[in-house]
């Protein structure tokens, strides 16, 4: 199963209106994507809450549809 | 969770300071993320003990419940959850890695 690009944006800004997201499919599989995400709210958290964060607003894709995301965050 | 998944994870984190849950072996990885933290804790000289999680169905979904991390591999020191492979790598890369091992008392290659 693979996920489409435009919907793992989609789904982060749901869940972090203010974020700037980058996404590139890095093996052109549409099954290894790396994300960058830019958000106020992360502020003040731990790296693992802010990818947590990233985490969730994926709800439950994570492992599942989607293989592989490597994620990054910056405030 | 299952407590004897729970119980295997508990004895694991406190049996081995530094424990990398991973998808095959240090020496024979299975995927590309476990591999690159296991290269990254080799390259350190960190004795660490690899807990392949392709062995064990229940332990590969328990680790993902017990950290609250959906991936894997995932780092403990000293029974601290430091993170996946993105954080790792980041940490790795900016000198925190090596500042919690030091931190934590653990040896590695300075």
């Amino acid at each position: 199963m693979a996920m489409d690009l435009k919907e793992i944006e989609k789904l982060i800004k749901e869940a972090l209106p203010d974020s700037m997201v980058e996404i590139q499919d890095l093996a052109g599989d549409g099954n290894h994507y790396s994300a960058t995400v830019t958000s106020k709210e992360f502020s003040g958290k731990s790296k693992i809450d802010q990818h947590k964060m990233v985490y969730d607003s994926l709800k439950g894709k994570m492992g599942n549809e989607l293989h592989a995301l490597a994620i990054k965050t910056k405030e | 969770m299952d407590q004897q998944i729970k119980d295997l994870i508990n004895n694991e984190i406190n049996g081995s300071e530094v424990c990398l849950f991973m998808k095959g072996t240090p020496d024979a990885p299975q995927c590309g993320f476990s591999m690159a933290v296991s290269n990254m804790l080799k390259i350190l000289e960190v004795d660490y003990k690899g807990i392949n999680v392709l062995e064990n169905q229940s332990l590969r979904e328990g680790i993902k419940q017990f950290s609250d991390w959906p991936t894997i591999p995932q780092l403990y020191i000293k029974k601290e959850f430091v993170g996946g492979c993105d954080i790792v790598k980041e940490m790795y890369e900016n000198g925190e890695l090596k500042k919690i091992l030091e931190d934590k008392g653990i040896s590695f290659k300075k």
